[in-house]
């Protein structure tokens, strides 16, 4: 425990002086925008005692929206521009409680991801709903039917969402059963267990069931001045306990066992972890809803995988992916009040996944295909340069030396000599001559093709690199001559310069005239035509 | 309070008993499917699965609505076919999850679960979305989908439509378990033999996947759409804590499940009324039954993850508290005879406190030791102190042999220094019999007289 140091370290310090830095830049236009959010809400307020019978009357721009309320339309362009614009004082509050819960929910994702539990904050959302619906019987029987405390339905909801987590650790602690199976039935109980408390509460005369629905399946439009505060507290918190615990969490992510070994209190970091990721989950749970919370913990750290291989980098791209998913998401359901915002911020962050999946620079798609496309130019030239070094290496020779590059310029050939150098299709050998021509290795003439200076030069090279590789094989690693080629074959076009010298080195003894070697096995064209 | 809930249940009527018949059906269909994503370590691909179908049902109506539009289908059908596009909407778009998933898995690099979590979440958002597109034309209520409404199985007469739906994909999935056991059996515990041997283990994976949406769809219906998750994977976990064998197994998972859903909706009728009225509130009526079958499916998971016979909690706990008996009982054995050996015991009798302060574990369990020992008839309390039977000189003499055999056999074939030799000597003698020994004295031959340490070792019998 002595080892548990909470010294801010290198990484850490500059995440910290980042929040407070960030949360001094917000303060001023934030009071400002306050004050007329305040004086907002008095409205409402004052609007709501007023028409108290017809709360649920649909708004614009906030408020309930019942799933089965079919009406929708495409926004107008006054819509999109007060939308856009933020001239509406309360989708930028919105749009700032969720950016906030987006950020931290991104942060607290990547650990999760990086431990391979993913899948938890599912469980943590499901589960916290029998507690919600104890903590709404407790609030009840204190004051019946006033509206009920949000705070005190967090805590119920905290409570058995930590309670799941419990239940899941022991089923997988003490029992044969795997992990997936104690979410599973964790997930399915609780949640069983909480619907039919609701249903009960729903038969509660005096009930004001106000606000319960909006767990299941979110409102973030019906934010309110506590509820802000709320969220930049979690963040807070959750930016801070990760900021200061980023090397136990990146350790224990990384390499539990090492960090058991090393004497950090691995228990103690994974419990942090879980209940930061509770945290998350109920007071994000009134945004997208119980169910779909866990796409804010899953999505913007997934996302952020493809871009970065370091920790720290992809915990910043979490936290601003989440802001952005869930920001952007919060400004298109202003311009469809009639839908949930839950879906479409969640929607937003799929966009943002498949962007990410497609595009991503480190581990993207398209990265990755772009590499893989250039490898196989790079080996298609080698082999058709070699193969043109092949079929003229016999005639250029003088008097058992080597070929020299001037030599090989002079003669030129048919594309079907090429042909039976090796298996590949006429159309394949076109391409790549063309291409080669493209880069001026080869110039063709009349059907028939010939080195240039500098095809010359990269053919001996590709031939010298493949035949070292072949002795190399055959004189260190006990390969027969008769299947060096193959071996050669897929390993010639990676060799590096200095692993070159090295073999260079290696095989100076054996071969003084180490230009080009002669090819240790006999060279006939690879089985005929294809 | 049992003769109020007995009062509560008397008036158990047709409906009652057409609500447990459809969620006993729909969770014993369940089931089948459940084994094996349990088995292959999928089970949230079934939590996946269940989400994914909001989507596919909600496109297959959105279909449906516009094949009507077309004229190509009948615009009030009803009952089978529509089942059938919905069964088949979940199908597709389950199979495309699972496919995504894994596709995000392989060529994007994802970890497992968190590209489960990101189809799924994703897949679930749209479906919401649909809903709302598609609400006046589909007829679905979402609260509906997520709560299920098994209640309404018992309105009107005869069999009810979801426990005749859930009937035969029950019926479908056991005749398909029935037909591919050997498949499934070898594709669930060993898919790299399965290959090699033959079998398609990819195809069975999309298969199981496909049966597995198919039969949440005809399920959720009736129980919801998470509630499902429950009912898909406890009973076939409760299952597999009682069983090893695949075929109880399901057997053990279908009794489960079927008594999972007569116990839920028993709680969701008796246990608000009797809590509540407690608590002041006299108006309530019965809670959401499908809630409660998975509460109860969760319970009897408990039960089982406590009290099975040989993977329970308490049963393991127990098995291991009585071989640390028997231990500590063959440590007193041992000491005594090594206290008389050593002629250190006056009269062959030595005194309690010695032996506890001797002995390795706690005042009880030391206690507990000597009792069963005096009870077998291997101790003796005398006046003087405790003292070896011959019964329990016989046992002491065994066990003390087996040390000492133990002890000279790894200084013969293992180099390690003498004051290693004893720790392990300590925990081998308990589970060296009188065949092993024998063994062990064979392969000493000579040297079977003396350990290392200059002891002697005492023969199998009483040469004295």
């Amino acid at each position: 425990m002595s080892r548990f140091r909470l010294a801010i370290r290198a990484p850490a310090a500059p995440c910290a002086a980042a929040i407070v830095f960030c949360l001094l830049l917000l303060a001023s236009p934030l009071r400002a925008a306050g004050e007329k959010f305040a004086a907002r809400q008095g409205e409402l307020a004052v609007a709501a005692q007023n028409d108290a019978p017809q709360r649920h009357v649909p708004r614009r721009d906030a408020d309930h929206h019942s799933l089965t309320d079919t009406r929708w339309q495409w926004p107008t362009w006054d819509d999109f521009v007060s939308v856009v614009s933020l001239r509406n004082v309360n989708t930028l509050w919105v749009l700032l409680g969720t950016t906030i819960l987006g950020v931290s929910a991104g942060v607290v994702g990547v650990f999760m991801l990086l431990r391979k539990r993913s899948l938890a904050g599912d469980v943590v959302g499901h589960a916290s709903l029998p507690g919600i619906a104890v903590a709404f019987l407790v609030c009840e029987a204190i004051s019946p039917g006033a509206e009920k405390s949000l705070p005190a339905l967090l805590v119920g909801a905290a409570v058995s969402g930590l309670a799941g987590v419990l239940c899941m650790a022991g089923i997988r602690r003490l029992t044969r059963i795997k992990e997936d199976a104690a979410l599973a039935i964790v997930l399915g109980t609780f949640f069983g267990l909480g619907i039919a408390l609701f249903t009960v509460l729903q038969s509660i005369p005096s009930g004001n069931q106000a606000g319960l629905d909006k767990f299941i399946f979110g409102n973030a439009a019906s934010m309110l001045g506590g509820d802000l505060w709320l969220l930049a507290i979690t963040a807070l918190v959750v930016l801070l306990s990760c900021a200061l615990l980023f090397k136990e969490l990146s350790l224990v992510c990384f390499d539990e066992d090492f960090a058991a070994v090393q004497g950090w209190p691995t228990f103690l970091v994974d419990t942090v972890l879980m209940g930061l990721v509770v945290l998350v989950a109920e007071v994000g749970a009134q945004t997208v809803g119980l169910i779909l919370v866990v796409a804010l913990l899953i999505v913007p750290a997934a996302a952020a995988r493809f871009w970065t291989q370091r920790v720290l980098v992809m915990t910043l791209l979490g936290a601003a992916l989440g802001g952005l998913s869930t920001g952007l998401g919060t400004i298109l359901s202003a311009l469809f009040p009639n839908f949930s915002a839950g879906p479409i911020i969640v929607l937003t962050g799929g966009a943002i996944f498949a962007v990410s999946l497609v595009f991503g620079a480190r581990r993207g798609m398209a990265w990755r295909l772009i590499t893989l496309i250039q490898m196989r130019n790079r080996v298609g030239r080698h082999d058709l340069l070699r193969a043109f070094y092949e079929a003229l290496e016999k005639s250029s020779a003088r008097n058992g030396k080597p070929a020299a590059a001037a030599a090989l310029t002079e003669r030129s050939i048919g594309l079907d000599d090429l042909l039976v150098r090796r298996r590949w299709s006429p159309p394949r050998l076109r391409r790549l001559v063309a291409a080669a021509r493209r880069q001026g290795l080869v110039v063709v003439d009349q059907k028939q093709l010939r080195l240039t200076e500098a095809g010359a030069a990269a053919a001996r090279r590709a031939a010298r690199n493949h035949r070292m590789w072949e002795l190399f094989l055959i004189q260190h690693a006990d390969v027969a001559p008769g299947r060096v080629d193959r071996y050669a074959d897929q390993i010639e076009h990676v060799l590096e310069p200095d692993v070159v010298r090295e073999l260079e080195d290696l095989l100076a003894r054996g071969y003084p005239e180490l230009a080009v070697p002669a090819s240790p096995h006999a060279l006939e064209p690879a089985g005929g035509k294809p | 309070m049992i003769r109020e809930a007995l009062d509560i249940l008397a008036g158990w009527s047709a409906i009652d008993l057409w609500i447990v018949v459809t969620g006993a059906l729909a969770a014993m269909a369940c089931a089948v499917p459940g084994c094996f994503l349990l088995l292959r370590r999928q089970s949230m691909m079934g939590d996946a699965l269940s989400h994914t179908s909001l989507l596919g049902v909600v496109l297959a109506f959105l279909a449906a609505d516009k094949l009507a539009d077309l004229g190509w289908l009948a615009p009030a059908a009803k009952g089978g076919v529509h089942h059938a596009i919905m069964v088949a909407g979940a199908m597709v778009v389950g199979l495309l999850a699972a496919i995504l998933t894994e596709w995000i898995q392989k060529r994007g690099r994802v970890e497992a679960s968190a590209a489960l979590g990101v189809v799924f979440t994703i897949f679930f958002a749209l479906g919401l979305l649909l809903v709302r597109v598609a609400a006046d034309k589909a007829h679905i209520d979402p609260d509906c989908v997520l709560y299920g409404t098994v209640e309404s199985a018992g309105i009107g007469d005869g069999v009810p439509e979801p426990a005749l739906v859930n009937g035969i994909v029950l019926l479908v999935n056991l005749a398909l378990v029935f037909l591919f056991f050997k498949e499934l059996r070898i594709s669930a515990f060993d898919p790299g033999l399965a290959t090699a041997l033959g079998v398609n283990a990819r195809a069975m994976h999309y298969a199981l996947m496909a049966v597995t949406a198919a039969t949440l769809v005809a399920a959720y219906e009736s129980v919801g759409v998470i509630v499902v998750v429950a009912m898909l994977i406890a009973p076939p976990a409760t299952a597999h804590l009682l069983t090893d064998r695949l075929g109880r197994m399901i057997l053990i998972s279908l009794v489960v499940a079927a008594v999972g859903a007569l116990l839920g909706h028993a709680m969701a009728v008796v246990l608000p009324r009797i809590v509540f009225a407690r608590l002041g509130y006299t108006t309530v009526g019965s809670a959401s039954s499908a809630g409660m079958m998975a509460v109860a499916s969760g319970l009897l998971f408990g039960a089982a993850a406590l009290f099975a016979p040989r993977h329970g909690v308490l049963s393991k706990s127990l098995a291991q508290w009585r071989l640390g008996l028997k231990i500590a009982a063959e440590d007193l054995l041992g000491l005594l005879y090594r206290l008389e050996e050593h002629g250190l015991s006056a009269h062959g009798a030595a005194a309690p406190d010695l032996l506890q302060r001797a002995l390795p574990v706690g005042r009880l369990t030391a206690a507990l030791a000597s009792w069963t020992l005096r009870r077998n008839g291997s101790l003796l309390v005398t006046a003087g102190g405790y003292r070896l039977t011959d019964k329990g000189r016989m046992a002491a003499r065994g066990l003390v042999r087996g040390h000492r055999l133990w002890e000279s056999y790894l200084a013969k074939h293992f180099p390690l220094p003498p004051d290693h030799l004893h720790a392990s000597a300590e925990m081998a003698e308990h589970y060296l019999g009188a065949q092993l020994r024998q063994e062990l004295a064979g392969e000493l031959a000579e040297t079977a007289k003396v350990d290392p340490h200059g002891r002697s070792i005492p023969g199998e019998k009483d040469k004295a």
